[in-house]
Parts: C-alpha cells; sequence; structure tokens
C-alpha cells in the first residue's frame, strides 16, 4: 500500500528521495525551540479563522440603522461595517466563538512570535548562515504589527474601510504567509540549531527525526494550541464591541483603550514631552511621530541591524550551528536585557492611567518616574545582567574544570 | 461445483505463493529504533480517538439546536484537546526516542559555485558594450516598473483630507446637543462639560464637535484679540485633540479646592491637558499646540451662537497643519 502510494508519486515527480530524506531530517529538542511552532500553529488558526470572518463582514461606512436581536443597541445608527460585526457575534451561528477564537489567536501569535524572537537573539541563532531568516522575521513582526493595528481599529472608524480593510484581509496575510515560508525553507535548507553536548558539534545534528517521533510530538502542539484558542474563544471574551457602541469622533472614549500589544506605542505617545517641530506656520514633524512612528522603527532598526553589529565587534565570520547559553555571551546578553528593558518601561508606561486609578500614584508623577525609568533602568540592566552572567558562566566552567577556574 | 472448488484452492495458492517469494528477500538493515509495544497505551489513544469524535459530533448538535457560544467553544476546544492528548500519548509511548544523527549541510558547494561564475562569464564574453547595456536595461526597469505602478493612483488619496478642511461654523450659527437641541446660554453650568454641534451641520465632520464649558469669569484671561468670546465666561473649543485627534471627553473640574490647581479639558488617549480659562493652552501633556477656539455669543433669545470660526486648524497637527 505505502510501497504502491509512493511509486506513484515517484514516477509523477521524481518525490521518493526527498521523502526518505524528510522522514529522517533531524529535530534537535529543546523547549525554548517550541515557540515559533506555537507561532506558527497560531497563525494558522489566525488564517483559518480570519476566512471565515470575511464571509459576513462589510467592510462599508454607509449609515444603517440596527435592527437585530441585541436590545441596547436596537434602532441605533451605525455604519454597515459596525453591524456586520454586531450581526457576526450574535446573528451568525458560532460568529462569536470564531470572532473571539480569532482575537485570541492574533494575541497568542504576537507573544508567541516576541518570545520567539527573545530566544533568538539570546541564544545566538542569528549568525550565519542563519542570519538572513532572521533579518526576515523583522518585516514579519512588522507586518503582523501592521494587521493587528488595522484590526483593533476596526469597526467602524473611518480608516478601516474598503481599501484599509484588503490590506488587512488580503494583502498583508499574504505577505506574511509568504515571508514565512521563506523564513522556514531557509531554515530548513540549513538545518536547525542545537545547543552543544555530546555527540552534538559544529558539524552534526542530533535530534528526533521526523518520523515517527516527531510528527506525533508537534502534531500534539498544534492540536494543543487549537484547543487553547478555541476554548478561550468560547469561554472568555474578548474585545465585546457591542458593549462600546459605535464610533463617532465626538465620543472619544469609545474603545480608547487600545489593545495590549500596542501598550509600547501608546506608552511612548504619552511620554513623550509636547512639542511639534516647526518652521513658522509649517509643521514640520508633529509630535505622535516621535513615539508612534519613530520608536517602533528604531526598536525594529536594533534587530534588523543586529547580526550586522555583532559580527563588526566580534570579527567573527563563522559558521555557527552551535547555541551560545545567554550567560557566556555576556554583552550580547546584557546589550539585549537593556534593550529589552527599554521598550518594557515603555510598555509599562502605557498603563499609567490604570495604575493612577489602581494603586493612586498621580498620573503627572508618574510621568516624571517613568521618564527617570527610561535613563536609569537600561543602564543598570546592562550592568547587572553582565555581572550575573559571568558569574553564572564562571561558576559553569569551574564545575566543568576545576583547575582551570583556580588558576 | 467442485470445479470451482479446485479453482478456489488453486487461485489461493497461487496468491499465497506471491506473497511468499517477496518475503523471501532479505530484511533490510533497520533504519528505526526498535521500540517495545505498550498494547495499554494503544487501547488509551484508540479510547481519546472516539472520545474526539463524540465531542466533534456534540459540536455538530450545538451548532444546529441554537449554537450557545460556551458550549461550541467547550465542545470543539476540548475535541482539539484530547486529540491533542491522544498525539502526545503516541508520541511518548508508541515511538521510540532516539537519537538521529545527520551531518549539517556543507558550508557551501565550491565546485558548483565556481562553475555559476563560469557560465555567466562565458555567455557575457560576446558583449563588448556592457556598460551601456546595463545602463538602458536599468533605464528601462526602471520606468516599466514606475508604470505598472501608476494605476495605482487613481484610488486616490487614502484619506479624505476635504473634511479636514470643511468648516461647518460660521458667524451666526447657532449650538445644538447631540440630539439637535438648541444650546442655551443658561445650560451651561459650572464644572460641567457639553457636547455641542453646528446645528444643521453633519456631526461627523472633523471640526463639528466642540467642548462648551463655563469658566468662572473673573478667571478668564484669554489672548488679545479674544475678549469678546466668551459671554458669561462661556468658552468653546474643538472637540478634537491637537494631538493625534482623539475626542477631548474629560473634564478636570476641582470639586475640592487645593488638590488640584484648576479645571482644566483633558484627553484620554495620552492624556494632553488643556485650559479653558487661557484659551486651549497646553497645561501637560504631549500636544504640541492649544485647543482651537470658538468664538461665541448670546442670540436674542437666549441660544448661543458662533461668531465665526476656530481660532486655529482643527485636528492633529499634521506636516503643513498650523494654526
Ligand atoms: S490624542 Fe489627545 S493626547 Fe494624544
Amino acid at each position: 500500500m505505502i510501497r504502491r502510494a509512493t511509486r506513484f508519486l515517484d514516477e509523477r515527480a521524481g518525490a521518493a528521495p526527498f521523502l526518505r530524506k524528510a522522514l529522517r531530517y533531524v529535530f534537535p529538542d529543546h523547549w525554548s525551540f517550541l515557540l515559533g511552532e506555537i507561532a506558527l500553529y497560531s497563525f494558522v488558526v489566525l488564517v483559518l479563522t480570519g476566512i471565515y470572518l470575511t464571509l459576513f463582514f462589510e467592510p462599508s461606512l454607509k449609515d444603517t440603522v440596527y435592527h437585530g436581536s441585541y436590545e441596547p443597541l436596537q434602532g441605533q445608527k451605525m455604519s454597515e461595517a459596525y453591524r456586520s460585526v454586531v450581526d457576526i457575534s450574535f446573528k451568525v451561528n458560532a460568529g462569536l466563538l470564531i470572532r473571539q477564537t480569532h482575537h485570541w489567536a492574533a494575541d497568542v501569535f504576537v507573544v508567541a512570535i516576541v518570545l520567539h524572537l527573545l530566544r533568538v537573539f539570546f541564544t545566538g541563532a542569528f549568525r550565519k548562515p542563519r542570519d538572513y531568516s532572521v533579518v526576515m522575521s523583522v518585516p514579519i513582526v512588522g507586518a503582523s504589527l501592521a494587521v493587528l493595528v488595522w484590526g483593533a481599529g476596526y469597526p467602524g472608524i473611518p480608516s478601516f474601510e474598503g481599501r484599509m480593510y484588503i490590506a488587512h484581509v488580503f494583502l498583508l496575510p499574504i505577505a506574511i504567509a509568504v515571508l514565512l515560508s521563506l523564513h522556514l525553507l531557509l531554515v530548513v535548507a540549513r538545518h536547525h540549531t542545537q545547543f552543544p553536548g555530546p555527540k552534538r558539534t559544529e558539524r552534526r545534528v542530533v535530534g528526533l527525526p521526523m518520523v515517527p517521533g516527531y510528527v506525533p510530538r508537534t502534531l500534539g502542539l498544534a492540536l494543543a494550541v487549537a484547543a487553547v484558542l478555541v476554548l478561550l474563544g468560547g469561554l472568555v471574551q474578548i474585545n465585546p464591541i457591542w458593549q462600546w457602541g459605535p464610533y463617532s469622533v465626538a465620543n472619544g472614549t469609545n474603545g480608547a483603550q487600545p489593545d495590549w500589544y500596542l501598550g509600547w506605542l501608546i506608552g511612548a505617545l504619552r511620554l513623550m514631552p509636547g512639542f511639534d517641530v516647526t518652521i513658522g506656520d509649517y509643521t514640520l514633524v508633529p509630535n505622535p511621530f516621535w513615539g508612534g512612528v519613530l520608536f517602533p522603527m528604531l526598536v525594529f532598526a536594533f534587530l534588523f541591524a543586529w547580526p550586522t553589529i555583532e559580527r563588526r565587534r566580534t570579527d567573527d565570520r563563522d559558521v555557527h550551528n552551535l547555541l551560545d547559553h545567554p550567560s557566556d555571551m555576556s554583552w550580547r546578553t546584557a546589550v539585549g536585557a537593556s534593550v529589552f528593558s527599554f521598550v518594557a518601561v515603555v510598555f509599562l508606561a502605557g498603563s499609567m492611567d490604570r495604575i493612577a486609578v489602581s494603586v493612586g500614584v498621580p498620573y503627572t508623577w508618574q510621568i516624571w518616574i517613568f521618564r527617570a525609568g527610561l535613563l536609569v533602568v537600561p543602564p543598570l540592566v546592562f550592568v547587572v545582567t553582565r555581572r550575573i552572567c559571568s558569574e553564572l558562566s564562571e561558576r559553569k566552567w569551574s564545575e566543568v574544570e576545576p583547575s582551570m577556574a583556580r588558576e | 461445483m467442485r470445479r470451482l472448488g479446485r479453482w478456489a484452492i488453486a487461485g489461493a495458492v497461487l496468491l499465497v505463493g506471491r506473497g511468499q517469494r517477496r518475503r523471501q528477500l532479505p530484511p533490510p538493515e533497520p533504519v528505526v529504533d526498535a521500540w517495545e509495544p505498550a498494547p495499554r497505551a494503544e487501547l488509551l489513544v484508540a479510547g481519546l480517538l472516539l472520545l474526539a469524535a463524540a465531542l466533534a459530533v456534540a459540536f455538530i448538535v450545538i451548532y444546529a439546536g441554537g449554537a450557545d457560544t460556551q458550549l461550541l467553544g467547550l465542545a470543539l476546544g476540548l475535541c482539539f484537546g484530547t486529540l491533542a492528548v491522544a498525539s502526545i500519548v503516541t508520541a511518548f509511548r508508541l515511538t521510540p526516542p532516539e537519537e538521529a544523527e545527520e551531518p549539517y549541510p556543507e558550508r557551501f558547494h565550491s565546485t558548483e559555485v565556481a562553475e555559476v561564475e563560469q557560465i555567466a562569464s562565458e555567455s557575457g564574453r560576446p558583449l563588448t558594450r556592457r556598460r551601456l547595456l546595463g545602463l538602458t536595461a536599468g533605464s528601462a526597469g526602471l520606468a516599466l516598473g514606475v508604470a505598472l505602478l501608476a494605476p495605482v493612483a487613481s484610488l486616490g488619496p487614502v484619506f479624505d483630507t476635504n473634511q479636514l478642511r470643511r468648516e461647518p461654523w460660521r458667524r451666526g450659527v447657532r449650538l445644538v446637543d447631540s440630539e439637535g437641541r438648541v444650546l442655551r446660554a443658561d445650560d451651561i453650568e459650572l464644572d460641567t462639560l457639553h457636547t455641542a454641534f453646528p446645528e444643521g451641520a453633519n456631526p461627523e465632520i472633523l471640526a463639528s464637535p466642540i467642548v462648551v464649558v463655563r469658566v468662572e469669569p473673573a478667571r478668564l484671561d484669554l489672548p488679545v484679540g479674544r475678549r469678546n468670546w466668551a459671554p458669561g465666561g462661556i468658552v468653546a473649543y474643538s472637540k478634537v485633540c491637537t494631538h493625534a485627534g482623539c475626542a477631548v471627553a474629560l473634564y478636570r473640574a476641582p470639586h475640592f479646592e487645593p488638590s488640584r490647581p484648576r479645571p482644566a479639558l483633558v484627553c484620554p488617549c495620552h492624556y494632553s491637558t488643556f485650559d479653558p480659562a487661557t484659551g486651549g493652552t497646553v497645561l501637560f501633556g504631549p500636544a504640541g499646540r492649544p485647543l482651537p477656539q470658538l468664538p461665541l455669543a448670546v442670540g436674542p433669545k437666549g441660544e448661543l451662537i458662533a461668531l465665526g470660526g476656530f481660532s486655529g486648524a482643527v485636528g492633529p497637527s499634521w506636516s503643513g497643519v498650523r494654526e
């Protein structure tokens, strides 16, 4: 049976040699390697649920009056777009489940992709020959954020009409899918990295082969991701836009709380001192540019440039298949941690108003506390991380080779 | 009948024989590690698969009968969950924990790299005007690229910038609330925030919504030239924040005097704070310029009317937009 199927494929597509290799493709094992897979599987859920939703969503700003089953909105004027989302939530069978699963998948996708990025950074997986699979991930993250921003705004705000909607459901997802496949292709072409260990060297990769061991494991992970997302989508409410009411220019509080993953941008916008760069009556740079555009661009530029920066500094042009333990690379780990802490402080600053309400520290003080934090925390994190790293790696080496440490 | 029986036996023997001849090949070297069977785990997996099938059926039943979101989510989520457990049991009990080895791919294929270079240079050998050809090909490619992108221009501007410029406030336009009722000067009390719109205009135009508050006349300190813009201390400002265009929806009115300096208009997005008593100047926050003020007057029947347009450009300061 299997012989016949394989022969069928081989005669038509010459696929047998490829299949033979693929079946025993080796996957090195470490829990942190699962992060990328989780991102991939939530992307699949995101796309599938998204396709279903596009069948019901109407990207139109034409006015309409609601006559549906949801009482509080009865008779209200709203856009077609908003009405269609309320209908997906209340009228379409299973619509709310799919919609909420879609939203949760987006959230999990962002978290997983960011953690994956951190993993790759701190273990040095971005070095040659994988520098380009990493460089590629930066536009992936960028495009994902763009989709989310357009999705988060919806429905009903003027920018989310027809053409923007096409970007959200069509252009950007296709771009992400293409980049993602390229990324995976590049990874497979150069094989996965591994942590050093017995038999694990720069020349030989050791791990679980695709069949029989790896397939059921990763299938289990994919199904578990789907299970968690669907359970969240069914049981935990997210983005209940029917409670916020349709958007109008005069009603600021509608959905003014953006999704959490935009917290770092909100934080940057709020921390920025208030000034516009002007020449006479002409506004050259409006204030939101600094926090909303320049800041995220700098973060992405850092990720983009890091492989080059490190190569310049260490003058290391070798091919690396073995990963670093973060503690052995104290400089890289310290720089990464310090940049990350900067972004984290800005992110926290995005919730200054919540802190003011729940802890009672006045907002005006917090602005200054956080601004000071931005100057103090990153250098502090740099120094502390560096210390911890060198201590850890010293201890490790002294265990391996006590005589070396004593010298 | 007996003949038929003989045929059947002969056929069976032939079939069996065919199979046996295959089996006589020497067994190949094993590729997959040996691993002890686990019949109980197999039973568990089978049970889980059955349970998943049942949950999937339950999903269909719930879907057909009313489709309660929580139940749907539970059924489908648990179905995926049991399948996940089945996969993981399979992975850990029914497959060997192999440590396979493979060489990493070569750093690069030196022969092929050299050959590619050779093919390229040999193909280009008859060319005498390489620079010229390269330049012309480049310009043709560039021009074609621009030409192919040009049709995108028919999409027109993504944002309707005319909307920003439309100015619904003119001398004599009355102020109405969101229900369309005319606002009278007596309606405006101290320490409350009113949202108003120009009568008869589209309330969704950016320049339409304004905030109206009453400030104690003694406190007023408007810029020169705006002396008569605030009848009885009533002032009006555009409701669109000059920072990034959110609605200035909060009014911080001190009911307990010492704790807060003075009443202020606050934008909930990034907390730009504007002083209504001094012409909308920025007290705090990231906004770069004051809120545009709308001159007010009281009409013959006590209703509020605009005296003209705003003191500056409405909306966020995108490039070029300035007072
Ligand atoms: S939009 Fe009002 S403070 Fe940013």
